[in-house]
């Protein structure tokens, strides 16, 4: 059986698994992870790639029919340098999908709050789907979504941390309230954690590090793909509500029917 | 303004000494089952009963730095742009009282030594020279860079210690980063080995990464020259100057580095040896207590160990170095500042990489980025 088709943007995609391509250790195993994956949008650090050759050596590992380029901004530290890098992406890679990610912070890669709404606001005017790299932050999404944001995506933990759904409560908040696909960033480290990300109803995961340094990264990224399916499956199947409490043995309203 | 002196006041090099030599086995356990780390476990980290863990250090170590930086080794080269110098400093081929023919590179000869470094496939670029004001200053610099600019996208600097405007100008420029070893935080030792000129202010050297700092560069390298004094506590004061600066400057990028002391022309012996398994515990301490600091490993290091240490800890590699004006091409057999220890050129370090299983990134930057 087959999971709901995922709408985002101008896209519709069957794999609701996005894939990183940093930290691989050759782009040849960058590349067999990725079609281990399913994944149809993989992002890309417009940093890392030589835009001035044709024959880029990240870029030539991922031309296949059923990929599309997320190029992303990281490095940027503010609105006018990620702009600024998206209209050079947007020309390199002729693609307007954007993955916004300005962090100030080289040590966590916090991303700003500020500088990203102020850019996602200006990105959306000149025709980008902006998908911004965010905090869990729910009232932040929503001044997104005002903004013309194609997607949200909250981080689960820190950044390269493994850590899981440490946000969780805040994701759950974010899921309820939005009106734009919501995609969970960052953190997740095993594909439990991405299944559970899909159970709670979030639209998509992004998955780089999980994948990039496992022992065997084409095996954990079919884990990934099996985890996210069966997730959403779950999600779509309405998970039945777990029992916090154990029926009581002497109730306290029995006396009602007395 | 405030600058890491009233830190490093506060701190006592004899003091400092004895902790890390007093360390008990049980310290080291205690700080090798946190998650998170200080400076305190670092310190402990470094004392010589830690050696005895270093196996498990190093595990530690691989999986903290593939976790961050994934299985990656990011590749540069250095251009050595002038061996003039007005320092004396006892311990450097460049030391002004090395009566050799020195020499700074023209216009057309950067364009020669840029080509031939950009035919090997680097793009990541660190410009190095000595200290001579008059002539080799921050004019010489923009002028050089504005040269090489297009070539590049990451350009760094190691040369003498600047004011605030200058590293601001080398910023706007396009300069990423800024290197600048304290050599050691031992202040009499420092006056020792740095007897003439400019650099023999131990202070205005101190203060120098909280002017990089303020000035905005994206990245800020530090390090102690290994073998000046005792490597345990200079390397904890170096700690603590990071500690510092990653604090207040919250935005900058920070990396360490670990020059042992080579041999050069008319240069004295290290007073300190520190052998290749002391170096191994140092960069493991660095990585245990620092996660994101990016660490440098560079040609004065042997084959052998630059083979192993790939997956321990190391963020990026130099390759098929010269440390002379021209060495590339345009003058080989001017006076060098060392003599490298690898000499393997930087196809075969790509591939030692490949086959440790790592990727050997070559751009990790880009220009639109300021």
């Amino acid at each position: 059986m087959q999971t709901s088709l995922f709408k985002i943007g101008d896209k519709t995609l069957t794999s609701r698994l996005f894939l990183g391509t940093g930290k691989f250790g050759s782009n040849l195993e960058m590349e067999d992870s990725i079609l281990a994956s399913g994944s149809e949008l993989v992002t890309v650090a417009l940093k890392r790639i030589d835009l001035e050759t044709e024959t880029d050596a990240i870029l030539s590992h991922l031309q296949h029919p059923n990929i599309h380029l997320l190029p992303n901004t990281s490095g940027a530290r503010n609105a006018k340098e990620a702009i600024f890098a998206a209209q050079l992406a947007r020309e390199a890679l002729e693609t307007n999908w954007l993955k916004l990610e300005i962090h100030p912070d080289p040590k966590y890669l916090m991303p700003d709050p500020i500088e990203t709404l102020k850019a996602t606001e200006e990105l959306a005017k000149l025709g980008f789907f902006v998908l911004p790299y965010i905090h869990a932050d729910p009232v932040l999404c929503k001044h997104l979504e005002n903004a013309g944001t194609t997607a949200v995506m909250p981080l689960g933990s820190p950044i390269g941390s493994n850590k899981g759904l440490k946000t969780i409560d805040f994701l759950e908040i974010i899921i309820e309230q939005s009106n734009v696909p919501v995609i969970i960033d960052a953190g997740i480290g095993s594909p439990s954690d991405a299944a559970k990300a899909m159970e709670i109803g979030a639209d998509a995961v992004l998955v780089n590090t999980a994948i990039a340094v496992a022992g065997n990264p084409k095996l954990m990224a079919d884990a990934f793909k099996e985890a996210v399916i069966a997730g959403r499956k779950a999600f779509e199947a309405k998970i039945a509500t777990q029992q916090n409490y154990a029926v009581a043995s002497s109730p306290l309203t029995s006396f009602l029917y007395e | 303004m405030k600058t890491f002196k009233s830190v490093f006041e506060n701190y006592d090099w004899d003091t400092i000494q004895s902790k890390i030599y007093k360390t008990t086995s049980q310290d080291v356990e205690r700080a090798l089952a946190k998650t998170k780390r200080n400076l305190d476990d670092f310190l402990v980290l470094i004392s010589p009963i830690a050696q005895n863990y270093l196996e498990q250090m190093a595990q530690q170590c691989h999986e903290i730095t593939k976790k961050r930086f994934g299985k990656t080794i990011q590749m540069y080269v250095p251009l050595y742009l002038s061996n003039e110098c007005q320092n004396i400093c006892t311990y450097c081929g460049f030391s002004l009282d090395n009566k050799i023919k020195r020499k700074t590179l023209l216009d057309s000869e950067i364009k020669i030594e840029t080509e031939a470094l950009k035919d090997l496939g680097f793009d990541h670029v660190l410009l190095v020279t000595g200290e001579a004001n008059y002539t080799v200053n921050i004019n010489y610099f923009l002028n050089a860079i504005a040269l090489i600019r297009e070539q590049f996208s990451i350009i760094s600097v190691e040369v003498q210690p600047l004011s605030t405007e200058d590293y601001e100008r080398l910023h706007e420029a396009g300069v990423y980063s800024v290197l600048v070893y304290q050599e050691t935080y031992h202040q009499e030792v420092y006056k020792k080995y740095h007897t003439k000129g400019k650099k023999s202010n131990f202070d205005y050297r101190l203060e120098t990464p909280d002017r990089i700092g303020t000035a905005g560069i994206h990245k800020i390298g530090l390090g102690v020259l290994l073998g000046l004094e005792d490597w345990r506590t200079d390397s904890f004061f170096n700690a603590l100057h990071l500690d510092y600066l990653q604090k207040k400057y919250w935005q900058t990028k920070y990396s360490v580095s670990f020059p042992r002391l080579r041999p050069a022309e008319g240069i004295i012996e290290p007073n300190f040896i520190m052998d290749d398994k002391d170096l191994t515990q140092l960069i493991c301490a660095y990585r245990l207590w620092n996660e994101d600091l990016e660490i440098s490993i560079s040609t004065r290091e042997n084959e052998k160990f630059r083979n192993n240490i790939i997956p321990i800890g190391v963020t990026s590699m130099s390759a098929g170095s010269k440390t002379n004006p021209g060495g590339y091409v345009v003058d080989p057999q001017s006076l060098e500042q060392f003599e490298i220890s690898d000499e393997r050129s930087a196809k075969e370090i790509a591939q030692i990489i490949t086959d440790s299983g790592y990727e050997p990134v070559w751009k990790d930057w880009d220009k639109c980025y300021g």
